[in-house]
């Protein structure tokens, strides 16, 4: 495979042109966090709503960006809804991993997410496939200080 | 090479070693982002590697050979990029590049002029460099800015809107020569008359017109211009102001250091006279004598003929993106900067850019440092091609076929 399809993976196109879980929620009961990208200006806003029982329920996000930044940013909203905040925390590490380093993406635990491996080959594009996860962790930490204040 | 005969672009071209190469995949390279730096001629990296094999020494302070022709060089320089021009030498302030040029206005003589209630005046088209150094200046002075209103994707200003807007408490107007994101050619001579007869202090900001068109900074009548070497032939790290000299020895320093002074006591000190008052510490001298040799470079194959070039070759760019299905050109219908912004239909910038490098060619994606503007226009950023002279037709031609690629790919 070319870098170009390696980078754009089908899976990528089609979750960038049809975005899963996109548009805000209401804050609160939601919290709410956005990330920009200072090169191109991408703006990424992102939702997190939680179970009773303290789990993330419904990741949603909303923003205009390529389509490395958008089909991460969904891919993310679906990976991360049901999990833990910590199992969210370790995917944001590991897809940093992904995107990132020459290390080979665990299929078991990583699944569609390993389709951003073709990233690491454009260093310039780290920051695009981050951005919606860098939004995510803001949110959880808001939610996490929340919960500390409280 | 006379200024008066064409010249021959292919072999100006072949002075370019840098664009021969082909990319890591086997592709050629298409260098088609010099709005971001420009690409270097032999004769001025030769120059370079002259100054530092042969006449390398700090200035103004060696009372010995070596110092003495470094010294003489540099001070030659700085007649040379007057000249490149049309100031006087003592009018040129050697600095870092634009920006920092921008940023010693914005000091030294907001830090004299400028009072509470004061407004500053830019043009909604201002790259991040001529409006971030401003908006610093009016926070420490208490003075506010306004913009002169751009049209739409054109890039036009509204023709109605200046004249209303150089109103009494207007200090300074700094606006854009050639816009880089848009292209925009803003009509530097009529506003800076208009400005100077009701008594406002005129900046343009060179970046993209120095080295493209012909500029005369007495022509222009601005008080003044600031320029970037390395977009035209020269280094990084070097670039120069104009001030008109009445002006410039009015102002307070901007850095303080060696150099700059005149006589020193722990607790004060005077300054030398413009130029040197704004040059503290050892100047990028190597940057100032390569810049001139940048000068006689360009000036040896003829700025009309540059801009003539120029010209054809960005008619010629505007019309191949237009023709291209889902493409749009942005920016101004008639005489435009060597450049064009243009959006593709379904494609992000800079996914559209990223594509692109694998087919070796260098384009440019993103707000282009006038985040603003974009956000105005209501675009997500855009892809932009800009030419210089060493450009060739076939490169045009070649991009068109590689953007259908692409817009292919991504549809
Ligand atoms: C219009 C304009 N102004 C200012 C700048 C900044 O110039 P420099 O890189 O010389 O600081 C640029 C280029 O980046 C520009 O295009």
């Amino acid at each position: 495979m070319n870098p170009l399809d390696e980078l754009y993976q089908a899976v990528i196109l089609e979750h960038s042109r049809r975005p899963r879980n996109n548009g805000p929620q209401p804050v609160p009961p939601a919290f709410h966090a956005e990330g920009v990208n200072p090169s191109c200006g991408d703006e990424i806003e992102v939702w997190v709503n939680f179970t009773e029982d303290g789990k993330i329920g419904k990741v949603t996000f909303q923003g205009q960006g390529c389509a490395i930044s958008q089909s991460a940013a969904s891919i993310m909203t679906v990976k991360t809804a049901g999990r833990s905040v910590e199992e969210a925390r370790a995917m944001l590490t590991g897809f940093h991993e992904i995107v990132s380093t020459e290390i080979d993406p665990d299929m078991d635990r990583f699944g569609e997410l390993a389709v951003f491996a073709g990233v690491r080959q454009f260093p310039a594009r780290v920051k695009c496939a981050m951005l919606g996860w860098r939004a995510l962790e803001q949110a959880l930490n808001r939610s996490e200080a929340s919960v500390t204040t409280e | 090479m006379s200024p008066s005969s064409t010249p021959d672009w292919s072999a100006v071209r072949a002075q370019f070693p840098i664009l021969s190469q082909v990319q890591s995949n086997g592709q050629p390279l298409i260098y088609l982002d010099n709005a971001a730096s420009s690409q270097k001629p032999q004769a001025v990296i030769d120059a370079l590697v002259r100054y530092y094999t042969h006449d390398n020494a700090n200035v103004h302070r060696g009372l010995y050979e070596l110092s003495a022709r470094a010294t003489d060089q540099y001070e030659r320089a700085r007649g040379r990029v007057a000249q490149f021009i049309g100031a006087e030498e003592n009018e040129i302030i050697f600095t870092r590049g634009t920006t920092e040029g921008v940023n010693l206005i914005a000091h030294a003589w907001c830090s004299k002029n400028l009072r509470a209630g004061d407004v500053i005046l830019l043009t909604e088209l201002e790259h991040h460099s001529n409006l971030i150094p401003w908006q610093l200046a009016a926070q420490r002075h208490g003075a506010t800015l306004r913009f002169v209103p751009v049209l739409d994707e054109t890039g036009a200003p509204d023709p109605t809107a200046l004249p209303a807007m150089l109103t009494p408490e207007v200090k300074l107007f700094a606006f854009v020569h050639i816009s880089n994101s848009l292209g925009t050619i803003h009509p530097a001579e009529e506003w800076c008359a208009l400005a100077r007869s009701r008594g406002i202090a005129t900046l343009v900001d060179g970046a993209q017109s120095a080295g493209h068109i012909p500029v005369n900074v007495k022509d222009l009548g601005c008080d003044f211009y600031v320029l970037g070497g390395h977009k035209m032939c020269a280094p990084t790290g070097i670039g120069a102001l104009y001030g008109r000299a009445e002006m410039l020895d009015e102002l307070p320093p901007f850095h303080g250091g060696g150099e700059m002074i005149e006589s020193v006591r722990y607790d004060r000190a005077t300054y030398r006279a413009a130029p040197a008052r704004f040059e503290a510490g050892t100047p990028n001298i190597a940057g100032a004598i390569v810049l001139a040799a940048a000068c006689d470079y360009l000036d040896g194959i003829g700025i009309g003929h540059i801009a003539a070039r120029d010209e054809a070759l960005t008619r010629r760019m505007v019309d191949a993106l237009n023709s291209i299905n889902g493409v749009r050109a942005i920016g101004p219908e008639g005489p435009r900067g060597a450049l064009s912004s243009f959006v593709m239909e379904g494609v992000h910038p800079h996914d559209l850019v990223t594509a692109a490098s694998e087919y070796g060619l260098a384009l440019r994606g993103g707000h282009h440092c006038t985040q603003p503007l974009m956000k105005k226009l209501k675009l997500p950023g855009t892809a932009r091609a800009s030419l210089y002279f060493y450009n060739t037709e076939a490169e045009i031609d070649r991009m068109a076929e590689i953007l259908t690629a692409i817009r292919k790919y991504f549809a």
